[in-house]
């Protein structure tokens, strides 16, 4: 099937400073693709020329087969959502909604057709007379989705859409914006920082960092096969444990780091058996073990209990052990205290491994 | 803070003592000196102010007098002229500049010097541009078009648009930044959403921009009004008042009858009727812009 | 649109690529750029005339045109506008309308900056009971015609005796620029996190010792701000000047007016725009060195508290 949207050899410079590299993506159709990265990484900027607002200094953006390179936004077949909603507010939420489409020309019974069918799928029926200063932070974030929907596109772009709610209201409509996507089948972009956000709405994840895509897949594999340092520390809370050592080559791998060396006997290298070097050990929090699980683990120490965060579901505990300060992840109601002394472990088959140089998985 | 409390005349003496100046400014100057003219309008004061009640004796006068007819309908005239054309050309200019254009700061700076000038200089440039021997008229004069006639400064029907000329030149560099700072304002996303309705730039401006900018039309013409109403600096420079009395003004009314004519009375009342005007346009503003609100 | 479907037939790269064209010289270019450029020589047209006038000889003046540059330069309009114009019986010219202005200027943009700002900082952090009614009655104040309030400052100046001196007409300006001035310290005295205030109060800090050692320090921006609204108001002045002072003391506005407006003698042009410009040189001065300060400055003004 041809892809929704796909961005070739994009690059965007402002004067001498490069803000998007080389970028390639293709994006299928009905997927929901979420850019993700820390601010200044260029997720939004992409967006912004993926929508026309900013005009690309290289490379081609596709979109529903169209070369839409230097169209107008409004002539791209797509809906955005802003952070700040962007709302006209001297215009009713109807208003806002069929602004754009009078402006177009559409015959007035269309327009009020496509309205009341974006407002029933947003449950935004009794607010269209009101102003947006009369709405809640939530409703006005749906008015602005209902401004993206009635223009019957295939693809809507999403600009950290929830960053100015409470977390609270975030949660619940992040699940709307899931249904939506379950209900229309659109192809949507969709830019956060937020990680929670990215894991849980999108079908792929392209994580961001000075103007290129680092690694772009699933959810899945990007929390548990990310390819890069950056990535494997960038996902995850709290971050993976890191020990900082080298690979030793013989008849069975080890690393070795400080006092510490172990065989990496089940770890599963990408791209063969590597050469012996300086070197990454990650592993995440969860992946830890302690106290009974921890015998039957193929590494093992022992460790100092440091500091104890109860979250309820779970636990984590900050653990000293062979001179390296690690994050465990412990069942919600293990009985446990800073001042401590337990077993911990872990089995290399579930880490992650990276060179030092590069920091790329190995 | 200090409001729930008993009245402790000694707390935060500091603040009170520092406070004096604007105390005595306001209830003296602003309060006080306002009511005592009022107060002395009514009185036959001619050299001396003196305490001769005529009660609207001094009113009757003066809007019987053509001199002041005159200086109201220049001052209606150059008033509703200036308040339309400087929003517009303000707005316009503000407009411009906000393309994203290179050498903003240039053109920004040359379209604000005017303002960093006196009235008075800017009236005696003027007043030497519309010179009909030697400026304007003489220059086209000169190219060959023997006929062309531009002497406003000597015309008493329309003397009051080369001061208009002259005021705009002034004074629309502030509307301009005050404009420009209104539309640095508004949320960029604003104009990346009409962008991505298909909304025109025109039509942005004009439907979403411009209501947006509400507060800042209202604040820009508060001002330019309470300026307008104290037109008098730039009158005295660039015409005196002439040709005739052609282009007088309620201000320089005030001053003359004040200073120059020993006739007091007059003077408070005209300076009265001015207030009057000031009031008119400042009250329903504050009320709309502080009337609902609870001020914090 | 159409563009495109023509495109897409070339070649490997297929259709658009790269930066959409946009030629220097469009249409839309042109036309912001041209009127742009226009009134740019719009607004510059005087300075130039007033430039080029005061530069010619009179009798260049009779024979040609106020457009045209100097086709002899000369200096004299500069040198007897300064010190040789007549203001009546006076012919020392505007020097002694500068050094007034001077005198002028310097004591007021002091005493009504250190009033309004010590005045400006009690509004913002030692409220008390009715601080916030007078305050409102002097942004009110503001917009009440001066008219209305010369004749009886006149009367209060000359009881306390300082009627027609430098002193009264200082007194003036501080008054009348206390209300700009007040708001726009106030306004940023109240965007200084209250933290810092409430923490130096922990400290021990008193009224004094918190605005010098702490507000003073962080506030220069606004000083300057402050300063530059003052010397271009203050400098600009010519009601208060004509009204409190007395010939020997006339600032630079009036003695200028006086100076071109005169209605003996035979009129020479180049001499009063050479006086015209001095006159404007402060403050255009101050203008082009504080950039976008002043606009900082003016926009203050039109930020309600």
């Amino acid at each position: 099937m041809e892809p929704s949207i796909s961005i070739k050899n994009l690059a965007l410079s402002f004067g001498n400073l490069k803000v998007l590299k080389d970028l390639n993506l293709e994006v299928g159709q009905g997927e929901f693709l979420v850019l993700l990265g820390s601010s200044g990484c260029g997720k939004s900027t992409l967006l912004n020329c993926i929508a026309g607002l900013l005009d690309i200094t290289d490379g081609q953006i596709f979109i529903g087969g169209r070369n839409v390179t230097w169209e107008e936004p409004s002539q791209r077949g797509i809906g955005m959502v802003f952070q700040s909603y962007a709302l006209y507010p001297q215009m009713t939420v109807a208003g806002n909604l069929s602004f754009g489409l009078k402006n177009a020309g559409l015959p007035k019974a269309e327009i009020e057709d496509r309205v009341n069918r974006a407002a029933k799928i947003l449950q935004i029926e009794p607010l269209l007379k009101r102003k947006p200063a009369a709405l809640s932070g939530g409703q006005r974030q749906r008015a602005a989705i209902g401004r993206a929907l009635v223009r019957d596109v295939n693809v809507f772009l999403f600009d950290e859409p929830l960053s100015n709610l409470d977390a609270k209201l975030r949660a619940d409509l992040r699940v709307e914006i899931k249904q939506l996507h379950q209900q229309l089948q659109n192809t949507m972009i969709y830019v956060t920082h937020d990680q929670i956000e990215a894991m849980t709405l999108a079908d792929r994840i392209a994580i961001m960092r000075g103007g290129q895509i680092l690694q772009l897949d699933t959810p899945h594999e990007i929390y548990n096969k990310p390819t890069s340092k950056y990535v494997a520390d960038f996902i995850g809370s709290p971050t993976m444990n890191f020990f900082d050592g080298a690979i030793e080559g013989g008849d069975q791998l080890r690393f070795t780091t400080g006092d510490l060396s172990f065989t990496l006997e089940g770890y599963e290298f990408d791209a063969g058996t590597p050469a012996p070097g300086t070197a990454w050990f990650g592993i995440r929090p969860e992946h830890m073990l302690s106290g009974a699980d921890a015998e039957n683990a193929p590494i093992r120490m022992n460790g100092q209990v440091n500091l104890v965060e109860p979250l309820g579901s779970d636990t984590l505990a900050r653990v000293t052990a062979e001179g390296h300060a690690l994050w465990i992840r412990l069942d919600g109601q293990a009985a446990i205290a800073s001042g401590d002394s337990i077993a911990i472990g872990f089995d290399p088959a579930r880490a992650n491994l990276f060179d030092k140089t590069t920091e790329n998985r190995l | 803070m200090a409001n729930d409390k008993p009245f402790q005349p000694f707390r935060n003496l500091n603040a009170k003592i520092a406070s004096i100046p604007m105390i005595l400014t306001a209830l003296v100057i602003f309060v006080g000196c306002t009511l005592w003219t009022i107060f002395y309008s009514f009185t036959k004061s001619k050299l001396l102010p003196k305490l001769d009640f005529v009660g609207f004796d001094q009113y009757e006068r003066l809007w019987g007098t053509r001199r002041w007819l005159v200086s109201i309908e220049n001052l209606l005239i150059y008033g509703s002229l200036s308040l339309i054309f400087s929003l517009l050309i303000g707005f316009l200019l503000a407009a411009l500049l906000d393309q994203k254009i290179r050498f903003e700061d240039t053109f920004r700076t040359i379209l604000l010097y005017p303002f960093a000038l006196s009235f008075i200089v800017t009236g005696l440039v003027w007043q030497w541009i519309l010179n009909p021997d030697f400026g304007v008229q003489h220059a086209v004069r000169s190219l060959g078009w023997e006929s062309f006639n531009f002497d406003p400064l000597y015309n008493a029907n329309i003397v009051i648009y080369g001061v208009l000329i002259a005021g705009l030149w002034q004074g629309t560099g502030l509307v301009m930044c005050l404009m420009l700072a209104g539309l640095r304002g508004i949320d960029e996303d604003i104009w990346k959403a009409a962008r991505v309705d298909g909304i025109p730039m025109w039509k942005t401006y004009l439907f979403i921009v411009i209501p947006m900018m509400r507060p800042v039309f209202i604040t820009t013409i508060v001002i330019i009004t309470s300026g307008i109403v104290r037109v008098y600096d730039l009158i005295v420079a660039q015409t005196g008042g002439g040709p005739g009395i052609a282009s007088e003004v309620p201000a320089k009314y005030v001053y003359d009858y004040m200073f120059q004519s020993q006739n007091l009375g007059q003077g408070f009342a005209a300076s009265s009727i001015m207030l009057l005007t000031v009031a008119i346009i400042v009250i329903p503003w504050a009320y709309l812009e502080f009337g609902g609100k609870r001020r914090g | 649109m159409a563009d495109s479907q023509v495109l897409t037939d070339t070649a490997a790269v297929t259709g658009p690529f790269g930066r959409r064209p946009k030629p220097i010289f469009s249409r839309r270019n042109i036309m912001l750029y041209g009127t742009l450029i226009v009134i740019a020589v719009y607004y510059l047209l005087p300075l130039y005339v007033m430039v080029v006038t005061s530069l010619k000889g009179m009798p260049e003046i009779r024979l040609g045109n106020i457009f045209a540059p100097p086709v002899e330069i000369t200096f004299e309009p500069w040198v007897k506008a300064w010190s040789e114009a007549c203001t009546g019986l006076n012919c020392d010219g505007l020097s002694r309308g500068f050094w007034n202005s001077v005198r002028i200027t310097v004591p007021s943009v002091i005493i009504s900056i250190a009033i309004a700002s010590v005045n400006g900082y009690a509004l913002a952090n030692w409220r008390f009971r009715g601080s916030e009614v007078f305050f409102t009655i002097l942004i009110f104040g503001s917009f009440i015609p001066y008219q209305v309030m010369i004749y009886p400052i006149v009367i209060v100046l000359r009881e306390i005796g300082v009627y027609g001196s430098l002193t009264g007409l200082v007194i003036v300006h501080t008054i009348f620029g206390m209300p700009i001035l007040t708001l726009l310290f106030r306004n940023y005295f109240v965007s200084v996190p209250e933290e810092l205030f409430k923490a130096a109060r922990v400290d021990g800090a008193g009224f004094w010792g918190i605005y010098f050692q702490i507000m003073l320090p962080m506030s220069l921006p606004i000083f300057v701000v402050a300063i530059i609204l003052q010397i271009t108001g203050i400098w600009n002045d010519f009601l208060f000047g004509v009204v409190y002072t007395k010939p020997d003391t006339y600032p630079m506005t009036v003695q200028l007016n006086n100076i071109v407006n005169s209605v003996q003698g035979v009129k020479e042009y180049n001499v009063n725009m050479a006086a015209t410009i001095i006159t404007g040189l402060v403050p255009l001065t101050v203008y082009f060195l504080s950039g976008k300060l002043f606009v900082r400055g003016i926009a203050a003004g039109a930020v309600k508290g």
